[in-house]
Protein backbone atom coordinates (compact mmCIF):
# COMPACT_ATOMS: atom_id res chain seq x y z
CA UNK A 1 0.00 0.00 0.00
CA UNK A 2 1.40 3.24 -1.14
CA UNK A 3 1.68 6.59 1.34
CA UNK A 4 -0.83 9.00 0.45
CA UNK A 5 0.50 12.70 1.80
CA UNK A 6 -2.20 15.20 2.15
CA UNK A 7 -0.54 17.57 3.47
CA UNK A 8 0.03 19.54 0.31
CA UNK A 9 -3.62 20.42 -0.10
CA UNK A 10 -3.52 23.46 2.36
CA UNK A 11 -6.04 26.47 1.63
CA UNK A 12 -2.85 28.37 0.00
CA UNK A 13 -3.09 25.47 -2.87
CA UNK A 14 -6.85 26.05 -3.30
CA UNK A 15 -6.41 29.51 -3.82
CA UNK A 16 -3.33 29.75 -6.06
CA UNK A 17 -4.36 26.24 -8.32
CA UNK A 18 -8.10 25.53 -7.20
CA UNK A 19 -10.31 28.59 -7.40
CA UNK A 20 -9.61 30.10 -10.63
CA UNK A 21 -10.78 26.56 -12.39
CA UNK A 22 -13.59 25.61 -10.14
CA UNK A 23 -14.94 29.35 -11.11
CA UNK A 24 -14.14 28.48 -14.69
CA UNK A 25 -16.20 25.15 -14.69
CA UNK A 26 -18.83 26.79 -12.94
CA UNK A 27 -18.94 29.68 -15.53
CA UNK A 28 -19.00 27.76 -18.62
CA UNK A 29 -21.29 24.95 -16.85
CA UNK A 30 -24.03 28.35 -16.34
CA UNK A 31 -23.31 30.26 -19.47
CA UNK A 32 -23.74 26.69 -21.59
CA UNK A 33 -26.99 25.94 -19.61
CA UNK A 34 -28.41 29.19 -20.33
CA UNK A 35 -27.05 29.48 -24.23
CA UNK A 36 -27.70 25.76 -24.58
CA UNK A 37 -31.77 26.20 -23.39
CA UNK A 38 -32.33 29.59 -25.63
CA UNK A 39 -30.53 28.21 -29.08
CA UNK A 40 -32.16 24.43 -28.11
CA UNK A 41 -35.71 26.09 -27.96
CA UNK A 42 -34.98 27.67 -31.28
CA UNK A 43 -34.36 24.90 -32.74
CA UNK A 44 -36.67 22.54 -31.04
CA UNK A 45 -39.02 25.49 -32.12
CA UNK A 46 -38.07 24.79 -35.36
CA UNK A 47 -39.04 21.22 -35.63
CA UNK A 48 -41.93 21.47 -34.60
CA UNK A 49 -42.96 24.03 -36.86
CA UNK A 50 -44.06 21.90 -39.52
CA UNK A 51 -41.92 23.78 -42.45
CA UNK A 52 -39.53 21.77 -43.33
CA UNK A 53 -36.94 24.64 -44.92
CA UNK A 54 -37.09 25.08 -40.63
CA UNK A 55 -37.05 21.39 -39.81
CA UNK A 56 -34.61 20.05 -41.93
CA UNK A 57 -31.55 22.29 -40.99
CA UNK A 58 -32.32 22.04 -37.51
CA UNK A 59 -32.50 18.04 -37.76
CA UNK A 60 -29.50 17.65 -39.70
CA UNK A 61 -27.69 20.04 -36.47
CA UNK A 62 -29.08 18.46 -33.71
CA UNK A 63 -28.02 14.78 -35.00
CA UNK A 64 -24.75 16.01 -36.48
CA UNK A 65 -24.22 17.47 -33.15
CA UNK A 66 -25.16 14.33 -31.40
CA UNK A 67 -23.19 11.27 -33.53
CA UNK A 68 -19.39 13.03 -32.85
CA UNK A 69 -17.78 12.87 -29.79
CA UNK A 70 -17.85 15.96 -27.82
CA UNK A 71 -14.13 15.97 -27.54
CA UNK A 72 -14.22 16.56 -30.99
CA UNK A 73 -16.39 18.73 -31.30
CA UNK A 74 -14.24 21.18 -28.84
CA UNK A 75 -11.28 20.30 -31.28
CA UNK A 76 -13.25 21.36 -34.05
CA UNK A 77 -14.27 24.83 -32.45
CA UNK A 78 -11.16 25.43 -31.74
CA UNK A 79 -9.68 24.63 -35.35
CA UNK A 80 -12.22 26.73 -36.92
CA UNK A 81 -13.67 29.42 -34.41
CA UNK A 82 -10.36 31.69 -34.93
CA UNK A 83 -10.79 30.67 -38.65
CA UNK A 84 -14.04 32.02 -39.25
CA UNK A 85 -13.37 35.00 -36.84
CA UNK A 86 -10.15 35.88 -38.38
CA UNK A 87 -8.28 36.07 -35.06
CA UNK A 88 -6.59 33.78 -32.75
CA UNK A 89 -9.28 33.05 -29.35
CA UNK A 90 -8.10 31.74 -26.53
CA UNK A 91 -8.71 28.02 -25.10
CA UNK A 92 -11.37 29.31 -22.65
CA UNK A 93 -13.31 31.45 -25.05
CA UNK A 94 -13.26 28.60 -27.44
CA UNK A 95 -14.95 26.20 -24.37
CA UNK A 96 -17.80 28.16 -24.31
CA UNK A 97 -18.52 28.92 -27.58
CA UNK A 98 -18.60 24.84 -27.88
CA UNK A 99 -19.87 24.36 -25.29
CA UNK A 100 -23.19 25.87 -26.11
CA UNK A 101 -23.75 25.09 -29.39
CA UNK A 102 -23.37 21.36 -28.37
CA UNK A 103 -25.33 21.91 -25.76
CA UNK A 104 -28.14 23.02 -28.06
CA UNK A 105 -28.55 20.74 -29.43
CA UNK A 106 -29.22 17.97 -26.47
CA UNK A 107 -31.43 20.24 -24.46
CA UNK A 108 -33.21 21.52 -27.77
CA UNK A 109 -34.00 17.37 -27.99
CA UNK A 110 -35.25 17.81 -24.00
CA UNK A 111 -37.70 20.66 -25.46
CA UNK A 112 -38.93 18.54 -27.91
CA UNK A 113 -39.64 15.96 -26.08
CA UNK A 114 -41.13 17.89 -23.25
CA UNK A 115 -43.20 20.12 -25.17
CA UNK A 116 -44.89 16.44 -26.87
CA UNK A 117 -45.54 15.19 -24.22
CA UNK A 118 -48.28 17.55 -23.70
CA UNK A 119 -51.58 15.70 -25.03
CA UNK A 120 -52.49 16.56 -28.33
CA UNK A 121 -56.20 17.60 -26.53
CA UNK A 122 -54.60 20.84 -24.26
CA UNK A 123 -53.40 21.63 -27.53
CA UNK A 124 -57.13 21.03 -28.98
CA UNK A 125 -58.88 22.90 -25.64
CA UNK A 126 -56.38 26.38 -25.94
CA UNK A 127 -57.82 26.36 -29.52
CA UNK A 128 -60.87 26.11 -29.00
CA UNK A 129 -61.13 28.68 -26.13
CA UNK A 130 -59.91 30.77 -29.08
CA UNK A 131 -56.03 31.48 -27.77
CA UNK A 132 -53.77 32.62 -30.13
CA UNK A 133 -50.58 30.37 -31.04
CA UNK A 134 -48.67 32.34 -28.27
CA UNK A 135 -51.31 32.24 -26.21
CA UNK A 136 -51.40 28.57 -26.17
CA UNK A 137 -47.61 28.07 -25.99
CA UNK A 138 -47.49 30.33 -23.33
CA UNK A 139 -50.68 29.92 -20.77
CA UNK A 140 -51.10 26.08 -21.79
CA UNK A 141 -48.16 23.97 -23.28
CA UNK A 142 -45.23 25.48 -22.03
CA UNK A 143 -46.11 25.56 -18.43
CA UNK A 144 -46.87 21.87 -18.50
CA UNK A 145 -43.77 20.81 -20.44
CA UNK A 146 -41.80 22.63 -18.42
CA UNK A 147 -42.82 20.69 -15.58
CA UNK A 148 -42.86 17.83 -17.24
CA UNK A 149 -38.83 18.31 -18.32
CA UNK A 150 -37.48 20.22 -15.58
CA UNK A 151 -35.36 17.15 -14.11
CA UNK A 152 -34.04 16.27 -17.12
CA UNK A 153 -32.83 19.40 -17.81
CA UNK A 154 -31.42 19.62 -14.27
CA UNK A 155 -30.02 16.03 -15.23
CA UNK A 156 -28.21 17.39 -18.29
CA UNK A 157 -26.81 20.15 -16.70
CA UNK A 158 -24.94 17.96 -13.98
CA UNK A 159 -24.39 15.92 -17.12
CA UNK A 160 -23.09 18.97 -18.40
CA UNK A 161 -20.91 20.20 -15.52
CA UNK A 162 -18.83 16.86 -15.66
CA UNK A 163 -18.33 17.31 -18.94
CA UNK A 164 -16.66 20.75 -18.73
CA UNK A 165 -13.71 18.41 -17.53
CA UNK A 166 -13.11 17.62 -21.37
CA UNK A 167 -12.00 21.01 -22.05
CA UNK A 168 -8.37 19.33 -21.28
CA UNK A 169 -8.33 18.53 -24.96
CA UNK A 170 -7.68 22.75 -25.43
CA UNK A 171 -5.37 23.11 -22.53
CA UNK A 172 -8.41 25.31 -20.65
CA UNK A 173 -7.89 25.70 -17.29
CA UNK A 174 -11.29 23.97 -15.40
CA UNK A 175 -11.43 22.90 -12.30
CA UNK A 176 -9.46 19.25 -13.48
CA UNK A 177 -6.70 21.36 -14.43
CA UNK A 178 -6.18 22.68 -11.39
CA UNK A 179 -5.70 19.67 -9.21
CA UNK A 180 -3.62 18.26 -12.08
CA UNK A 181 -1.59 21.43 -12.54
CA UNK A 182 -1.27 21.46 -7.97
CA UNK A 183 -0.24 18.28 -8.13
CA UNK A 184 2.16 18.63 -11.18
CA UNK A 185 3.86 21.51 -9.19
CA UNK A 186 4.07 19.78 -5.78
CA UNK A 187 4.76 16.46 -7.40
CA UNK A 188 1.63 14.95 -5.39
CA UNK A 189 -0.60 13.66 -8.94
CA UNK A 190 -1.97 10.79 -7.20
CA UNK A 191 -3.66 12.83 -4.45
CA UNK A 192 -4.52 15.66 -6.63
CA UNK A 193 -6.56 13.17 -9.21
CA UNK A 194 -8.00 11.66 -5.85
CA UNK A 195 -9.30 14.67 -4.95
CA UNK A 196 -10.51 16.09 -8.24
CA UNK A 197 -12.80 12.77 -7.84
CA UNK A 198 -13.79 13.61 -4.90
CA UNK A 199 -14.78 17.04 -5.63
CA UNK A 200 -16.21 16.40 -8.84
CA UNK A 201 -18.32 13.29 -6.66
CA UNK A 202 -19.62 15.14 -3.89
CA UNK A 203 -21.13 18.55 -6.34
CA UNK A 204 -22.75 15.91 -8.76
CA UNK A 205 -24.42 13.88 -6.05
CA UNK A 206 -25.46 16.60 -4.28
CA UNK A 207 -27.06 17.90 -7.47
CA UNK A 208 -28.23 14.70 -8.43
CA UNK A 209 -29.79 14.22 -4.78
CA UNK A 210 -31.48 17.77 -5.04
CA UNK A 211 -32.97 16.78 -8.61
CA UNK A 212 -34.38 13.78 -7.49
CA UNK A 213 -36.44 15.09 -4.62
CA UNK A 214 -37.76 18.31 -7.22
CA UNK A 215 -38.50 15.25 -9.42
CA UNK A 216 -40.93 13.83 -6.95
CA UNK A 217 -42.31 17.11 -5.61
CA UNK A 218 -43.12 18.47 -9.11
CA UNK A 219 -44.76 15.61 -10.65
CA UNK A 220 -48.00 16.22 -12.60
CA UNK A 221 -50.71 13.61 -10.94
CA UNK A 222 -52.82 12.57 -13.70
CA UNK B 1 -9.81 27.27 -48.01
CA UNK B 2 -8.59 24.41 -50.15
CA UNK B 3 -8.41 20.87 -49.27
CA UNK B 4 -5.88 18.49 -50.00
CA UNK B 5 -6.89 15.04 -49.77
CA UNK B 6 -3.55 13.59 -50.67
CA UNK B 7 -2.37 14.16 -46.99
CA UNK B 8 -3.54 10.97 -46.17
CA UNK B 9 -1.44 9.18 -49.29
CA UNK B 10 1.98 10.47 -47.37
CA UNK B 11 4.44 8.17 -46.20
CA UNK B 12 4.55 8.96 -42.12
CA UNK B 13 8.33 9.92 -42.05
CA UNK B 14 9.54 10.86 -45.40
CA UNK B 15 6.47 12.84 -46.63
CA UNK B 16 6.05 11.62 -49.83
CA UNK B 17 3.01 10.92 -51.56
CA UNK B 18 2.82 7.27 -52.26
CA UNK B 19 1.42 4.81 -54.89
CA UNK B 20 -1.63 3.64 -54.15
CA UNK B 21 -2.07 5.19 -50.84
CA UNK B 22 -1.09 2.37 -48.90
CA UNK B 23 2.31 1.37 -47.42
CA UNK B 24 4.29 -1.73 -47.67
CA UNK B 25 6.13 -3.30 -44.23
CA UNK B 26 7.42 -0.99 -42.40
CA UNK B 27 6.69 2.25 -44.63
CA UNK B 28 3.58 3.35 -43.64
CA UNK B 29 1.63 6.15 -44.85
CA UNK B 30 -1.47 8.41 -42.91
CA UNK B 31 -4.27 6.21 -44.04
CA UNK B 32 -2.61 3.32 -42.83
CA UNK B 33 -2.18 4.88 -39.67
CA UNK B 34 -6.02 6.24 -39.74
CA UNK B 35 -7.26 2.50 -40.09
CA UNK B 36 -5.19 1.34 -37.04
CA UNK B 37 -6.54 4.01 -34.98
CA UNK B 38 -10.00 3.38 -35.66
CA UNK B 39 -8.64 -0.74 -35.34
CA UNK B 40 -7.86 1.18 -31.54
CA UNK B 41 -11.11 3.04 -30.91
CA UNK B 42 -13.31 -0.06 -31.89
CA UNK B 43 -11.21 -2.43 -29.84
CA UNK B 44 -11.26 -0.28 -27.01
CA UNK B 45 -15.34 0.54 -27.49
CA UNK B 46 -16.30 -3.21 -28.50
CA UNK B 47 -14.06 -4.28 -25.06
CA UNK B 48 -16.02 -1.61 -22.93
CA UNK B 49 -19.12 -2.41 -24.14
CA UNK B 50 -18.69 -6.47 -22.84
CA UNK B 51 -17.13 -4.93 -19.61
CA UNK B 52 -20.25 -2.69 -19.28
CA UNK B 53 -23.07 -4.97 -20.23
CA UNK B 54 -21.45 -7.81 -17.91
CA UNK B 55 -21.26 -5.27 -14.67
CA UNK B 56 -23.94 -3.64 -15.29
CA UNK B 57 -26.21 -6.88 -15.85
CA UNK B 58 -25.37 -8.13 -12.19
CA UNK B 59 -25.52 -4.69 -10.69
CA UNK B 60 -28.95 -4.22 -12.31
CA UNK B 61 -30.12 -7.39 -11.37
CA UNK B 62 -28.82 -7.14 -7.45
CA UNK B 63 -30.69 -4.11 -7.60
CA UNK B 64 -33.96 -5.62 -8.00
CA UNK B 65 -33.42 -8.86 -5.35
CA UNK B 66 -36.01 -8.87 -3.13
CA UNK B 67 -35.12 -9.39 0.46
CA UNK B 68 -31.56 -8.29 0.14
CA UNK B 69 -31.80 -4.73 1.00
CA UNK B 70 -27.70 -4.82 1.70
CA UNK B 71 -26.83 -5.91 -1.64
CA UNK B 72 -29.33 -3.38 -3.21
CA UNK B 73 -27.89 -0.60 -1.32
CA UNK B 74 -24.38 -2.21 -2.19
CA UNK B 75 -25.38 -1.77 -6.52
CA UNK B 76 -27.15 1.89 -5.92
CA UNK B 77 -23.75 2.63 -4.50
CA UNK B 78 -21.95 1.52 -7.20
CA UNK B 79 -24.56 3.13 -9.90
CA UNK B 80 -24.07 7.05 -7.93
CA UNK B 81 -20.03 6.15 -7.46
CA UNK B 82 -19.57 5.76 -11.67
CA UNK B 83 -21.90 8.25 -12.63
CA UNK B 84 -21.04 11.24 -10.37
CA UNK B 85 -17.11 11.44 -11.47
CA UNK B 86 -16.35 12.68 -15.04
CA UNK B 87 -15.13 10.13 -17.38
CA UNK B 88 -11.77 11.85 -18.06
CA UNK B 89 -11.13 11.89 -14.23
CA UNK B 90 -11.94 8.12 -14.09
CA UNK B 91 -9.70 7.32 -16.70
CA UNK B 92 -6.99 9.28 -14.87
CA UNK B 93 -8.07 7.65 -11.40
CA UNK B 94 -7.47 4.16 -13.17
CA UNK B 95 -4.50 5.30 -15.23
CA UNK B 96 -2.45 6.88 -12.34
CA UNK B 97 -4.37 6.38 -9.17
CA UNK B 98 -5.60 2.48 -9.26
CA UNK B 99 -1.96 1.22 -9.92
CA UNK B 100 -0.23 2.77 -7.55
CA UNK B 101 -2.69 1.54 -4.67
CA UNK B 102 -2.67 -1.77 -6.15
CA UNK B 103 0.77 -3.04 -6.74
CA UNK B 104 -0.44 -5.72 -9.35
CA UNK B 105 -2.02 -3.37 -11.48
CA UNK B 106 1.15 -1.73 -12.32
CA UNK B 107 2.32 -4.10 -15.02
CA UNK B 108 -1.39 -3.40 -16.66
CA UNK B 109 -1.28 -2.13 -20.40
CA UNK B 110 -2.97 1.51 -20.52
CA UNK B 111 -5.51 -0.73 -23.00
CA UNK B 112 -6.71 -2.78 -20.24
CA UNK B 113 -7.21 0.41 -17.87
CA UNK B 114 -8.26 2.08 -20.22
CA UNK B 115 -11.17 -0.31 -20.98
CA UNK B 116 -12.25 -0.94 -17.00
CA UNK B 117 -12.37 3.00 -16.93
CA UNK B 118 -15.12 3.21 -19.68
CA UNK B 119 -16.80 -0.15 -19.51
CA UNK B 120 -16.92 0.21 -15.18
CA UNK B 121 -18.44 4.13 -16.64
CA UNK B 122 -20.75 2.70 -18.64
CA UNK B 123 -21.96 -0.12 -16.50
CA UNK B 124 -23.23 1.84 -13.93
CA UNK B 125 -25.68 3.71 -16.77
CA UNK B 126 -26.49 0.09 -18.00
CA UNK B 127 -27.32 -1.00 -14.36
CA UNK B 128 -29.65 1.52 -14.75
CA UNK B 129 -31.11 0.25 -17.27
CA UNK B 130 -31.24 -3.12 -16.61
CA UNK B 131 -33.19 -2.30 -13.32
CA UNK B 132 -35.76 -0.08 -15.05
CA UNK B 133 -36.22 -3.13 -17.54
CA UNK B 134 -37.06 -5.68 -14.86
CA UNK B 135 -39.53 -3.31 -12.79
CA UNK B 136 -40.92 -2.35 -15.99
CA UNK B 137 -42.85 -5.47 -16.19
CA UNK B 138 -45.75 -6.65 -14.45
CA UNK B 139 -44.89 -8.19 -10.79
CA UNK B 140 -47.33 -10.66 -11.91
CA UNK B 141 -44.80 -12.22 -13.75
CA UNK B 142 -42.02 -12.53 -10.91
CA UNK B 143 -45.03 -13.96 -8.57
CA UNK B 144 -46.05 -16.33 -11.39
CA UNK B 145 -42.33 -17.40 -11.60
CA UNK B 146 -42.28 -18.04 -7.85
CA UNK B 147 -45.64 -19.40 -7.88
CA UNK B 148 -44.00 -22.32 -9.86
CA UNK B 149 -41.70 -22.75 -7.93
CA UNK B 150 -38.77 -21.96 -9.54
CA UNK B 151 -35.95 -20.63 -7.51
CA UNK B 152 -34.56 -16.87 -7.51
CA UNK B 153 -31.62 -17.23 -10.15
CA UNK B 154 -34.15 -19.19 -12.49
CA UNK B 155 -37.18 -16.88 -12.63
CA UNK B 156 -34.72 -14.47 -13.54
CA UNK B 157 -33.04 -16.15 -16.24
CA UNK B 158 -36.15 -17.56 -17.65
CA UNK B 159 -39.03 -14.93 -16.71
CA UNK B 160 -38.38 -11.73 -16.40
CA UNK B 161 -34.73 -11.51 -17.75
CA UNK B 162 -35.66 -12.28 -21.02
CA UNK B 163 -38.73 -9.63 -21.72
CA UNK B 164 -36.68 -6.77 -19.68
CA UNK B 165 -33.57 -7.22 -22.23
CA UNK B 166 -35.88 -7.46 -25.35
CA UNK B 167 -37.35 -4.07 -23.46
CA UNK B 168 -34.46 -2.07 -23.06
CA UNK B 169 -32.55 -2.46 -26.44
CA UNK B 170 -33.14 1.04 -27.40
CA UNK B 171 -31.57 2.53 -24.42
CA UNK B 172 -28.90 -0.23 -24.37
CA UNK B 173 -28.95 1.00 -28.35
CA UNK B 174 -27.71 4.65 -27.54
CA UNK B 175 -25.69 3.68 -24.42
CA UNK B 176 -23.44 1.72 -27.46
CA UNK B 177 -23.30 4.81 -29.14
CA UNK B 178 -22.22 6.59 -26.23
CA UNK B 179 -19.27 3.91 -25.77
CA UNK B 180 -17.74 4.70 -29.06
CA UNK B 181 -18.09 8.64 -28.56
CA UNK B 182 -17.07 8.55 -24.85
CA UNK B 183 -13.89 6.46 -26.12
CA UNK B 184 -12.24 9.29 -27.51
CA UNK B 185 -11.49 10.56 -24.07
CA UNK B 186 -8.56 7.80 -24.16
CA UNK B 187 -6.50 10.66 -26.03
CA UNK B 188 -5.91 11.49 -22.87
CA UNK B 189 -3.52 8.72 -21.23
CA UNK B 190 -2.22 8.61 -24.95
CA UNK B 191 -4.41 5.27 -26.28
CA UNK B 192 -3.14 5.56 -30.52
CA UNK B 193 -7.43 5.88 -30.79
CA UNK B 194 -9.10 8.10 -33.40
CA UNK B 195 -9.15 11.23 -31.44
CA UNK B 196 -5.26 10.76 -30.83
CA UNK B 197 -4.85 10.46 -34.05
CA UNK B 198 -6.84 14.04 -34.84
CA UNK B 199 -4.49 15.49 -32.73
CA UNK B 200 -0.82 14.30 -33.52
CA UNK B 201 -1.53 13.84 -37.14
CA UNK B 202 -3.63 17.22 -37.42
CA UNK B 203 -0.17 18.95 -36.58
CA UNK B 204 2.47 16.92 -37.84
CA UNK B 205 0.68 17.17 -40.99
CA UNK B 206 -0.58 20.94 -40.27
CA UNK B 207 -3.39 19.39 -42.71
CA UNK B 208 -6.02 19.27 -39.16
CA UNK B 209 -9.22 19.79 -41.12
CA UNK B 210 -8.94 17.40 -43.34
CA UNK B 211 -7.76 14.61 -40.87
CA UNK B 212 -10.30 15.93 -38.50
CA UNK B 213 -13.29 15.42 -41.33
CA UNK B 214 -12.04 12.03 -41.72
CA UNK B 215 -12.08 11.14 -38.14
CA UNK B 216 -15.40 12.93 -37.25
CA UNK B 217 -16.77 10.54 -40.65
CA UNK B 218 -15.32 7.37 -39.45
CA UNK B 219 -16.88 8.45 -35.88
CA UNK B 220 -20.23 8.81 -37.26
CA UNK B 221 -19.82 5.21 -39.69
CA UNK B 222 -18.79 3.41 -36.03
CA UNK B 223 -21.96 4.53 -34.43
CA UNK B 224 -24.06 3.89 -37.58
CA UNK B 225 -23.10 0.51 -37.70
CA UNK B 226 -23.37 -0.62 -34.09
CA UNK B 227 -27.26 1.18 -34.49
CA UNK B 228 -27.93 -1.43 -37.37
CA UNK B 229 -26.61 -4.02 -35.51
CA UNK B 230 -28.97 -3.95 -32.55
CA UNK B 231 -31.71 -3.09 -34.91
CA UNK B 232 -31.22 -5.95 -36.51
CA UNK B 233 -31.08 -7.66 -32.73
CA UNK B 234 -34.26 -5.82 -31.99
CA UNK B 235 -35.90 -7.51 -35.28
CA UNK B 236 -34.67 -10.94 -34.37
CA UNK B 237 -35.52 -11.04 -30.72
CA UNK B 238 -38.88 -9.56 -31.16
CA UNK B 239 -41.65 -11.75 -29.45
CA UNK B 240 -44.91 -11.43 -31.49
CA UNK B 241 -47.60 -9.89 -30.08
CA UNK B 242 -45.46 -7.60 -27.23
CA UNK B 243 -44.90 -4.04 -27.73
CA UNK B 244 -41.77 -3.18 -25.96
CA UNK B 245 -42.17 -0.33 -23.84
CA UNK B 246 -38.58 1.70 -24.20
CA UNK B 247 -37.00 3.52 -21.30
CA UNK B 248 -35.58 6.72 -21.59
CA UNK B 249 -32.09 7.36 -21.83
CA UNK B 250 -30.39 10.54 -21.56
CA UNK B 251 -26.60 11.81 -21.63
CA UNK B 252 -23.92 11.73 -24.14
Amino acid sequence: MLNLDFSIFTWSLVQNFIVKGFIFSLTLTAIATLGGVFFGTLLALMRLSGQKWLDLPAAFYVNAMRSVPLVMVILWFFLLVPLIIGQPIGAEYSAVITFIAFEAAYFSEIMRAGIQSIPRGQVFAGQALGMTYGQNMKLVILPQAFRNMLPVLLTQTIILFQDTSLVYAIGAYDLLKGFETAGKNFGRPIEMYLLAAVVYFIISFSLSSVVKRIHRKIAIIR
Amino acid sequence: MAMDWSVFCKDTLTGEVMPGCFGSGQDITYLNWLFSAWGWTVAVSLTALVVALVAGSVVGVIRTLPDRPGLVRLGNAWVELFRNIPLLVQIFLWYFVVPALIPPMKDFPPFILVVLALGLFTSARIAEQVRAGIQALPKGQRYAGMALGLTTPQYYRYVLLPMAYRIIIPPLTSESMNIFKNSAVAFAVSIPELTQYALQVGEETARPIEVYIAVTILYAVSALIINRIFAWIEKRARVPGFVAAGTGAGGH
